[in-house]
């Protein structure tokens, strides 16, 4: 029971957060759950928010490692996903013909090229100790540009029967297929996780280079491998947006989904200044991020004024999660335990 | 003579998860008294006095000042109330100047007058025979002058009750005294001191009365002078004190016919040490011993790598070898207990399971982790084997008292089986029983034939571990004591005079 209590206890928020959530959205109307099968695919509000929020899962699980290593966050996350994606339609579209053997060289050229963006951040802050952010930054601002150059011409069309069921449907599978790579991709995380000592040698080299040095670890190919690994995650990201949209669109694609991922990280229970983390944390803090998105577009707010409602929403979120008021609940909780020990210890007296 | 109550704390009770702290404490300080409060490691000391200073909110109990019911929800309200404090590890901004460091949070003003500020910090360094200068960076003082400065920024601060938590841990001799001076000073303005120490002779130099506390509990309060150390460190330790002397000092080891397990030769770091020999035998116990700042612990850095090696020709078991990382040493079979064990040791964040398995898991490889059985039975055995107290393997290790983190990582080495460990004080900062244990250990690993570097700022507990000392000065080694019986004056006549 303890043990489930410390492990959990970084999940209350983000899913009491999405218990309210869902019971305003219930409220609001009764069929909120319902699922409907439409040429021969689930559709439904549930479905839906598991599908947009694909993007911004796959991100998140890469904004978390790099926040855990380097005490930092990379916001070039989304500009690094337009890069990608911009490769994987030129690999595509110069290749003849769209074929799944195509589709999947491009795929693995793209998780090449964010590997390597991964790697120049990760040398920039791992060996020239730049700060993760002003690092990123510097992708961030010149990463859309590079994508339209790579485009060659506004929007490359990529109109294919196999992209579009990628992106949407394969005939004879009920789930929409970004759900399912997100699954699959959640999946390969936890393998890794389970295989070998990332979490380890990362938390450790996030609470303390020079304990993690001492102890064998080198803080500096840890946090270049975090890197690499949160650009994989932004090349998956690209290569889904890219299959949802069909086109690729380098001004509009993965656009804010930075501050969407920093956001989700913050949500999950993660500090940002780096150390222990809970990736588990990060996806729930994602889906409910998408969760938000969808109930006040439900709730009817314009999308002008969505984005003040949500700050709003953010706001209480943030300060609900604040250390200062976790330590008023704890103490609380604390003191009512402590009656009881107390009570029970002079029952039993001595 | 009853004097004048400044402090009462009545009934305090703290708890944090899964262990309690303090429970139905009392605790009297009266004016112009030096009052020591005593007990082992977890025995809730630094509790008591972060619950004095409003670090920490207490669960129950009341305390009142000069009859005056108190509840202080911070620091700053307690400074505001007379109580001035210098913790055990210091808290002040190494990246700020001396000035900054003695008035930082206590100006009035909305702009600081930076040449007035000097003026007074040059004053208040000048009256209490501080080495420093005003405009110095603190990061560039050494540890004992940046304590000196912790006091008196403490000091200064009109105080009626000042909270010494173990202010002498890392000053040498001389520098204590200077301390004791002030602090009979302050004494004599009616200021009520609290002083916690694992040094007895320095509690019994200068305290007047003695607080003893055991596992968060109060077991007394007793005056100085009626007080045997006998009983003292009975009650602190709840059984009569193991008798330290019996324990055998290994035989002289200095084997020239045999290899050495380690040798270095001409061997200097970027810490900036002058290059030295050295040589360690199987199952000997060697220890650098010297005064604060003489390259004591810079050494065994530069053995282990922790500072970037500069020069030096390194050889274990007779074969030459590079050590160019501490992973290299480690792959060796050396182990390193840092000095500095929140800053190098502790992975504070992560349970205590994970800081046990660290270093062998990382010997291990990457690929290779250990399974959470495999984890959970290392960490139970070594628990178990140096009686970590802990509530569970999974506690974060920020959670346990100074003396159980440093047997943890103790455990982390113990685990990887090296053949050659470096300690770099060990004992520090934690207490007497404890302190007996490890000596204990190094005694024992000695016999089964690892080789120990033992490093203590207590010359007795070197004396009693150590049979081959390395005489330090200025950054090199001045000379070598070996035998059974090292008296200390031996020690002090080769510091003093440079030679053997």
């Amino acid at each position: 029971m303890v043990k489930i209590k410390t492990q959990m206890s970084h999940l209350i928020l983000p899913l009491s957060v999405l218990l309210i959530l869902i019971v305003i959205n219930l409220i609001k109307g009764a069929d909120y759950f319902s699922i409907k099968i439409i040429n021969g695919a689930l559709y439904g509000n549930i479905p839906n928010i598991l599908f947009g929020a694909t993007e911004l899962v796959i991100i998140s699980i890469g904004m978390t490692l790099v926040t855990a290593a380097s005490r930092g966050q990379d916001i070039s996350v989304g500009v690094s996903g337009a890069i990608t994606s911009a490769i994987f339609v030129q690999v595509v579209l110069n290749a003849g013909q769209i074929t799944w053997f195509t589709i999947l060289g491009g795929f693995i050229i793209s998780c090449v090229v964010g590997i390597a963006i991964g790697a120049f951040n990760g040398s920039l802050v791992a060996i020239f100790k730049v700060q993760p952010m002003v690092a990123t930054l510097i992708l961030f601002t010149a990463g859309r540009s590079i994508a339209f150059i790579i485009d060659g011409k506004l929007s490359p069309v990529l109109a294919n029967d196999l992209v579009s069921q990628i992106g949407g449907v394969i005939p004879g599978v009920p789930i929409q297929t970004p759900i399912i790579l997100t699954a699959i991709f959640i999946a390969c995380v936890a393998v890794g996780l389970k295989v070998t000592n990332l979490r380890l040698y990362t938390e450790a080299v996030g609470i303390n280079e020079q304990t993690a040095r001492l102890n064998g670890i080198n803080p500096r190919k840890i946090k270049f491998l975090n890197y690499m690994i949160c650009g994989i995650c932004t090349a998956v990201a690209g290569f889904i947006a890219v299959s949802k949209a069909g086109r690729h669109d380098s001004v509009n694609i993965l656009k804010f989904i930075e501050m969407d991922a920093i956001l989700a990280v913050a949500i999950g229970g993660n500090a940002l200044s780096g150390g222990t983390f809970s990736i588990t944390g990060s996806i729930i803090g994602a889906y409910t991020i998408e969760v938000l998105n969808r109930t006040l577009l439900r709730l009817e707010f314009g999308t002008e004024t969505l984005k003040a409602f949500k700050a709003i929403f953010i706001i209480i979120l943030m300060v609900m999660a604040s250390p200062v008021v976790r330590e008023y609940i704890s103490k609380n909780l604390k003191r009512k335990r402590l009656d009881v020990e107390n009570n029970f210890m002079e029952k039993n007296g001595a | 003579m009853q004097s004048e109550i400044i402090l009462e704390m009545r009934g305090i009770c703290k708890s944090f998860p899964g262990v309690r702290a303090l429970h139905n404490v009392d605790f009297i300080l009266r004016k112009g008294e030096i009052h020591a409060l005593m007990g082992e490691n977890g025995a809730g000391k630094s509790t008591l006095v972060k619950i004095m200073t409003g670090v920490y909110e207490k669960d129950a109990g009341s305390i009142t000042i000069e009859g005056k019911p108190v509840h202080f929800r911070s620091p700053q309200e307690a400074q505001e109330n007379g109580i001035g404090t210098v913790y055990q590890e210091i808290t002040l901004c190494p990246n700020l100047t001396v000035a900054e460091n003695l008035f930082i949070g206590r100006g009035r003003y909305t702009f600081v007058r930076w040449k007035e500020m000097n003026k007074k910090a040059e004053e208040i360094l000048k009256s209490l025979g501080i080495p420093a200068r005003p405009t110095q960076e603190l990061s560039n003082c050494s540890l004992a002058i940046q304590q000196m400065i912790a006091i008196a920024r403490a000091i200064d601060m009109e105080c009626k009750i000042l909270i010494l938590d173990e202010p002498t841990s890392s000053l040498d001799e001389e520098e204590v005294l200077k301390l004791f001076k002030l602090m009979r000073e302050l004494k004599s303005r009616g200021v009520g001191i609290v002083f916690i120490t694992h040094f007895l002779d320095q509690v019994y130099e200068i305290s007047d009365r003695i607080t003893v506390l055991r596992n968060g509990i109060l077991i007394g309060e007793y005056e100085a002078s009626s007080l045997s150390r006998f009983e003292l460190v009975s009650k602190m330790m709840g059984k009569a004190l193991d008798d330290v002397e019996k324990m055998e000092k290994p035989p002289v080891t200095i084997r020239e016919d045999e290899v050495p397990v380690f040798e270095a030769t001409g061997l200097t770091s970027v810490a900036g040490i002058k290059p030295f020999d050295f040589k360690i035998w199987k199952g000997e116990v060697n220890g650098f011993i010297g005064l604060l700042g003489s390259g004591r612990s810079e050494s065994v850095r530069a053995i282990y790598a922790a500072d970037t090696v500069v020069s030096g020709e390194i050889k274990v078991n007779g074969k030459k070898v590079k050590i160019k990382e501490p992973i290299h040493a480690m792959k060796l079979g050396i182990g390193y207990l840092p000095e500095d064990r929140k800053g190098e040791g502790i992975l504070a964040d992560i349970s205590v399971r994970d800081n046990i398995i660290l270093s062998l898991q990382v010997l291990k490889g990457f690929f290779k982790p250990f399974s959470r059985k495999e984890a959970e039975s290392y960490a139970n055995e070594f628990i178990k084997k140096l009686s970590i107290k802990t509530p569970s393997t999974n506690t974060a290790i920020k959670f346990l008292s100074g003396g159980n983190q440093q047997k943890v990582i103790l455990a982390r080495w113990l685990l990887t089986h090296p053949q050659y460990l470096i300690l770099d004080e060990p004992t520090r900062g934690i207490d007497v029983g404890t302190k007996v244990e490890i000596q204990k250990l190094v005694l024992k690993l000695a016999e089964e034939g690892v080789s120990v570097t033992f490093i203590s700022s207590e010359i007795e507990e070197m004396l009693r571990t150590c049979s081959r000392l390395l005489v330090m000065k200025d950054r090199q080694i001045v000379g070598e004591l070996s035998g059974r019986n090292i008296r200390q004056t031996d020690v002090m006549h080769v510091i003093a005079g440079g030679k053997t």
